[in-house]
């Protein structure tokens, strides 16, 4: 008994067609992510250019540190030579060098932090400003939450790539620079004491590998921690209705045990590595204690050199550090650019023409012209759909759960566009025309009200920003909900919870009504916003509607006889197929769907389509 | 020195909410092990339920004492926070000494201790000695950086997992009152950011704290004492650092605070538009969403901003007052090896003695920021850890003893602290015995969810009490009320796990027997069965989407699994269609006979059936009776009736 409605059909599982998994390693470099993150860093090529002379000039006066102590030493306190005058030039010659360091210093730390900042929010713009446009069913079978980790998580860890990799180069630049000094100052004792950089490398290759599993299980307990934590915190509700306290506390102690495990060993492959750089810092400084020890004993190297020779040491292997995690955070930055790239990349499917016009002048008529429509390849949802609305005329759509009456609406305001056919508002096909303004000709009330975070005020107002407050009141008492909003504390002003969960869900929808109101466009959509208003409310809302459709299009999704027999026209779907058209009598009398619905029911046609109840409806019918 | 570490975690911080199954049934619940070395800690935290951090002053205000509660918790590390300090200290000192043999090491090469030809042997022995010396004291360093870094960051994770578990846990007793209250993206960066916030100043904080203290402390004793002049220059900078670091702290711990809500407000915007998206699209608000995403981005890039001047100002700003220090040490030092007080040795061991001291120098900023965040994130865990949640359990609570089930209100009153007014409830008093049914109507906002969660103790009432079988359910513990009363909602919480796991959420052991039973009486069983993977088919945010009608009768089967003695339908049916709806009723007989029912609805057609009627309005009971009774009775029920019923009726025989 396969239930044909539109949510089996984009089950989707896994997303397999959604947004791919978190794989957290990859490769470390992607010519095609790397040249699509470029397009954002381009704007900014004249602050980092500042960035990388600074970053060089930085790294520059480091190296130059050393080589004045070794003056220093040399030149101004060694036997004969000594020198007050030259150990004063010297020293102001450092003070120089540490000046020139400390604005370098100040330019790059803030001129990198400041433009990766910048990028981040350029990226997430963009992504976020795509996601408002991208097709409706790619934001169904995508989970807001996984679309926030890109918007975050993935986002940040580019902002952290684009800092180390500038940092990245006055590394190398680093590197270079103390093993040309040191083979210039000596190329033997130079080489010498550079022996150990090969055996840190091989160290460090060896070692990558292992470090890098255990840190990406890390990771990924964590984010197994993480959510579990978000699904009970969302569910906290049915947790504590069905006691399942100790039990979720158990299975979350088994996460959060594995991730203490997890990061432990990872702690331990990390440390690892600090007596393997202090042991190899050791032998060097040893290297050069002995061999370079007995030059100086021989008078064939200066002791001002061993000096420099000690100093370089301690630097260079923070460089070769920083360089090999690089590659780690080159990796991350590479799959975070994949995954935002994949959101940038998803088709945006309903885009407004280059000449598209607007509806300024039309009328509320709405006509369907052969209109075939589905969300998966093969199967369409809606077949040869006709109908035409005039201008103030109040249809109902009526039919079992699956049979096209939302796509029928989402159509109307091109969520989607059709396979085959036309749809015109107000005599202009939706697709001529601009998404803008046909979201100002079409004002819609969705099944489930959704409130934002703010005030009432804010709410009904929406984007209607130039509606005062009279114009909200206006709204509020048509759809008969000024007198709940009055008993709030702040009347107005109250401050609704997350998705208004302080108020009641029937409160939520007069809202949303009082919002579709405020739009004041002239087709009004009603999508199943009836189903859970009690009867008293449905009546004054009833009312309401009656006086706000005045003048207006209505299209109804109803469920509720008392919606339906108000309506000037009803059109009863059925497998995405209109198989009856007609007023209340017409189609009592026409003994079809509608007559069976009807008499099978007492005020309500919610859900007849599904399992039983759809077999047995036919059934009874035939 | 971390290598890598830091790193890494820096991006697990990042790591965000993947939703991911919860709801393990039993056969895959992992057991908990101990981490052998610390099992006297982990008995405190991972023994049950109630894990515990120590308990703190309720009204503190500063951050200090968050930090001082966090240095508690690390104290109750007896084994690794000794460890972890003895070794910091060691490390310390082994660094110290490096300098000594270096500096010792140049005066030999330049032979002025040999002196003499015949010294030379002796000069190259000591060269030797210095360079073993230098390495040894090498390896030994590193060791013990290893063993205090490692130390350290186990407490960290440690306390961590605490954290994890006891805010896990208090969430999970907080009573509803609270989560109306709060924003779920709240509750989850406090458990994600604030943990790690903590997390990481237990591990550089507290450490490197203690690293900077040795190395001064010792440093200046050992080189002071040599040269008090040149001693005096190399640590010259210090004051200066400590000065800068505490100003700093306390801008940057201002500034993360303001950009922490700024972050909270742009996740919101974000969550509730992508939420929204079909709201967004149906009223063509692109355009003005885009305009509140950017003031919001804009609001938080301006803080970030500012954090990144006043950091690195701060950080180039002291090591600029490093390389002066040094400067001048270079300068003094220079003159006084000209005039012979002092030889090109121990210049270099100063030289580099300020060497060992820029490292721990150049972290601090890292440190301060580090306290600054903890003292912020742990305000804002221990607000929640401290928390008394709203419905307590009584400590001599007793175990429900049902003999007739008989559900009773005495004038029971009560409003919520949040919007009072509106969902209040005054005076109601009712019975509903075993086997009896009790249907609840009124117009929305007259307090009939309200009814329905005071039965379960979701809040507690303000007037009056609530009795099961004669027992104030004050007094009874919570698990066995909860355990007896079934109360479905309207609203239903899918988990992302099966669907056979969702139906069997409050009995994980359940054989599937049973759950195709419940949800057969609840007139779901066709459908799943029809689904690709029938009982195996993945729900919630990453599976199959349930209508509203199916997730409401989901819901009524998950209440059916735990065999309530009293059974509450919070308007469960409202999206389920009429016929659906009394085959359900149906099914639902055999379990019913021997149990209380309230049904609240304002579809009469649920609940004209019910034994007795009460017609709720403002929070009061207006009219009550059987459903004749009251359709005799020509008041509001009666109205309710002509609207619903009378109408359709007369629609249908027109």
């Amino acid at each position: 008994m396969l239930n044909p409605s539109r949510e089996t059909a984009r089950v989707a599982r896994g997303g397999a067609s959604g947004l791919r998994g978190e794989e957290l390693f990859g490769t470390a470099f992607d010519g095609k992510v790397m040249g699509r993150f470029l397009y954002f860093v381009r704007p900014y090529r004249q602050v980092l250019t500042i960035a990388v002379l600074a970053v060089l000039a930085f790294t520059l006066t480091q190296i130059a540190v050393p080589l004045v102590i070794r003056m220093i030493i040399d030149d101004a306190l060694i036997g004969d030579a000594a020198n007050r005058d030259i150990l004063q030039m010297a020293a102001i010659g450092f003070f120089g060098v540490v000046t020139v360091n400390y604005v370098a210093n100040y330019i790059q730390l803030v001129t990198v932090a400041k433009t990766a900042e910048r990028i981040l929010i350029d990226i997430r713009r963009a992504m976020y400003a795509h996601l408002q446009h991208v097709s409706l069913s790619f934001m169904d079978k995508t989970e807001v939450g996984r679309l926030m980790s890109r918007l975050q998580g993935d986002v940040g860890s580019l902002q952290e790539f684009l800092e180390t990799s500038i940092f990245a180069i006055g590394d190398i630049v680093l590197l270079i620079g103390i093993v040309t000094v040191m083979v210039i100052l000596d190329w033997q004792l130079g080489l010498l004491t550079l022996s150990v950089v090969p055996i840190l490398l091989v160290i460090r290759v060896v070692w990558l590998p292992i470090a890098k599993r255990a840190f990406m299980r890390a990771r990924e307990t964590s984010s197994m921690v993480n959510g579990a934590l978000a699904e009970n915190i969302n569910g906290v509700r049915t947790v504590q209705e069905m006691t399942r306290q100790q039990i979720n506390y158990d299975a979350f102690e088994g996460k959060v045990m594995d991730n203490l495990l997890a990061h432990l060993r990872a702690s331990r492959l990390a440390q690892i590595m600090v007596p393997t750089v202090d042991t190899l810092t050791g032998g060097a400084m040893a290297i050069v204690i002995i061999i370079g020890g007995n030059l100086v004993l021989d008078r064939s190297l200066d002791v001002g050199v061993m000096v420099a020779f000690l100093f370089y040491i301690q630097r260079f292997f923070d460089p070769i550090r920083s360089l090999t995690m690089q590659y780690s955070v080159m990796q991350r930055a590479m799959a975070s650019g994949q995954r935002i790239f994949e959101v940038l990349d998803v088709k945006v499917e309903v885009e407004d023409k280059p000449d598209a016009a607007t509806l300024d002048d039309a009328d509320g008529s709405v006509e369907f012209k052969d209109v075939t429509f589905g969300y998966v390849k093969g199967q369409a949802v809606l077949k040869n759909i006709n109908f035409r609305i005039e201008q103030g005329e109040t249809i109902a759509l009526v039919g079992p759960t699956g049979s096209g009456k939302t796509s029928t609406t989402a159509l109307l305001h091109r969520f989607y566009d059709v396979w085959q056919g036309q749809i015109m508002v107000g005599g202009k096909d939706v697709r001529d025309v601009t998404q803008e303004s046909l979201g100002q000709h079409v004002a819609m009330v969705l099944q489930e009200p959704f409130l934002f975070t703010g005030t009432v005020f804010e709410n009904i107002r929406y984007r209607s920003t130039e509606a005062g407050m009279d114009k909200i009141v206006a709204a509020a008492k048509a759809v008969g909900a000024h007198d709940f909003i009055m008993a709030l504390p702040d009347g107005y002003d109250a401050i609704l919870g997350q998705r208004g969960g302080n108020l009641s869900i029937g409160q939520r929808q007069l809202i949303s009504f009082a919002r579709a109101i405020v739009a004041d466009a002239k087709i009004l959509v009603l999508d199943e916003a009836t189903a859970n208003v009690d009867s008293f409310t449905e009546r004054d809302i009833q009312q309401a509607l009656a006086r706000t459709l005045k003048g207006r299009t209505g299209i109804v999704i109803a469920h509720r006889l008392a919606t339906v027999r108000h309506a000037d026209r009803i059109i009863v779907l059925q497998d995405g197929a209109i198989t009856e058209t007609g007023t209340h009598e017409e189609l009592l009398d026409l003994g079809g769907l509608y007559h069976r619905l009807h008499a099978m029911n007492y005020a309500s046609f919610d859900d007849v389509g599904e399992g039983k109840a759809a077999a047995e409806t036919v059934a009874l019918g035939e | 020195m971390p290598v890598g570490s830091s790193k890494f975690a820096a991006n697990d911080v990042l790591d965000l909410i993947k939703t991911d199954p919860v709801c393990i049934r039993a056969k895959s619940v992992t057991t908990a092990q101990s981490v052998k070395s610390d099992a006297s800690e982990k008995a405190k935290a991972g023994s049950g339920l109630h894990a515990t951090v120590p308990a703190g002053d309720r009204t503190y205000e500063g951050g200090g004492r968050a930090l001082w509660r966090i240095w508690l918790m690390a104290l109750g590390y007896r084994v690794r926070l000794p460890i972890a300090v003895m070794a910091v200290i060691v490390a310390a000192i082994l660094q110290l000494f490096i300098p000594l043999f270096l500096g010792s090491a140049v005066d030999n090469a330049m032979g002025l201790l040999g002196g003499s030809e015949a010294g030379l042997g002796a000069v190259k022995d000591a060269l030797l000695l210095a360079a073993l010396l230098v390495l040894g004291t090498s390896i030994l360093r590193g060791l013990f950086t290893l063993l205090f870094n490692y130390q350290a960051e186990a407490m960290g994770q440690s306390i961590a997992y605490q954290l994890r578990l006891a805010y896990f846990d208090k969430l999970q007793r907080l009573s509803f009152s609270y989560h109306d209250q709060v924003h779920s993206g709240d509750l989850m960066t406090r458990g994600m950011l604030d943990i790690e916030g903590v997390r990481r100043f237990i591990e550089h904080g507290i450490i490197r704290v203690i690293q900077l203290a040795v190395l001064i402390g010792v440093g200046a004793w050992l080189y002071m004492g040599s040269d008090p002049l040149l001693g005096f220059l190399c640590l010259s900078f210090v004051p200066f650092a400590v000065w800068r670091a505490g100003v700093f702290r306390l801008r940057l711990r201002a500034l993360w605070k303001v950009l922490q809500e700024r972050l909270s407000v742009l996740t919101r915007v974000m969550e509730e538009n992508l939420g929204g998206i079909r709201v967004v699209r149906a009223f063509s608000g692109q355009d003005f969403e885009m305009k509140k995403f950017d003031e919001r981005s804009e609001a938080t890039l301006e803080i970030a901003m500012q954090r990144v001047s006043v950091r690195y100002s701060n950080t180039s700003v002291m090591t600029y007052s490093y390389f002066l220090a040094m400067g001048l040490v270079l300068w003094v030092g220079g003159l006084r090896v000209i005039d012979g007080l002092i030889t090109v040795g121990e210049l270099t061991q100063f030289l580099a003695f300020m060497t060992v001291l820029q490292m721990p120098i150049r972290q601090t900023g890292m440190v301060i920021n580090g306290i600054a965040r903890a003292s912020v994130s742990g305000l804002r865990l221990f607000e929640i850890l401290d928390m008394d949640p709203a419905v307590m359990e009584k400590p001599d609570a007793a175990e429900l003893q049902l003999s007739n089930g008989a559900l009773e209100f005495h004038d029971v009153g009560f409003s919520y602290s949040g919007f009072p007014g509106e969902h209040t409830v005054s005076n109601l008093s009712f019975k509903v015995a075993k086997g009896e049914t009790l249907g609840i109507v009124g117009p929305p906002g007259s307090g009939k969810s309200t009814i329905a969660h005071l039965i379960p103790r979701f809040y507690d009432v303000t007037e009056g009490s609530i009795s099961i079988d004669g027992q104030d359910i004050r007094d009874i513990t919570l698990d066995s009320l909860r355990t007896h009363v079934g109360l479905v909602q309207q609203d239903t919480f899918l988990f992302t796990t099966e669907i056979s796991n969702n139906v069997a959420y409050g009995e994980p052991w359940a054989d599937s027997a049973r759950i195709v039973r419940a949800t057969d009486s609840a007139q779901l069983h066709d459908y799943i069965a029809g689904l690709p993977e029938d009982y195996e088919t993945m729900v919630g945010e990453r599976g199959v989407s349930l209508s509203g009608g199916q997730r409401q009768r989901l819901s009524i089967a998950r209440s059916v699994m735990l065999t309530p003695s009293i059974m509450v339908f919070d308007d469960s049916t409202a999206a389920v269609d009429a016929a659906t709806e009394m085959r359900i009723r149906e099914a639902l007989k055999d379990l019913t006979h021997n149990r209380a029912t309230i049904i609240i609805s304002h579809r009469l057609a649920s609940l004209m059936h019910a034994d007795q009627i009460i017609f709720l309005d403002d929070g009061a009971i207006v009219e009550r009776g059987s459903h004749e009774e009251l359709l005799a009775l020509g008041g509001r029920y009666r109205a309710l009736y002509d609207l619903q019923i009378g109408a359709a009726r007369e629609g249908a025989h027109a």
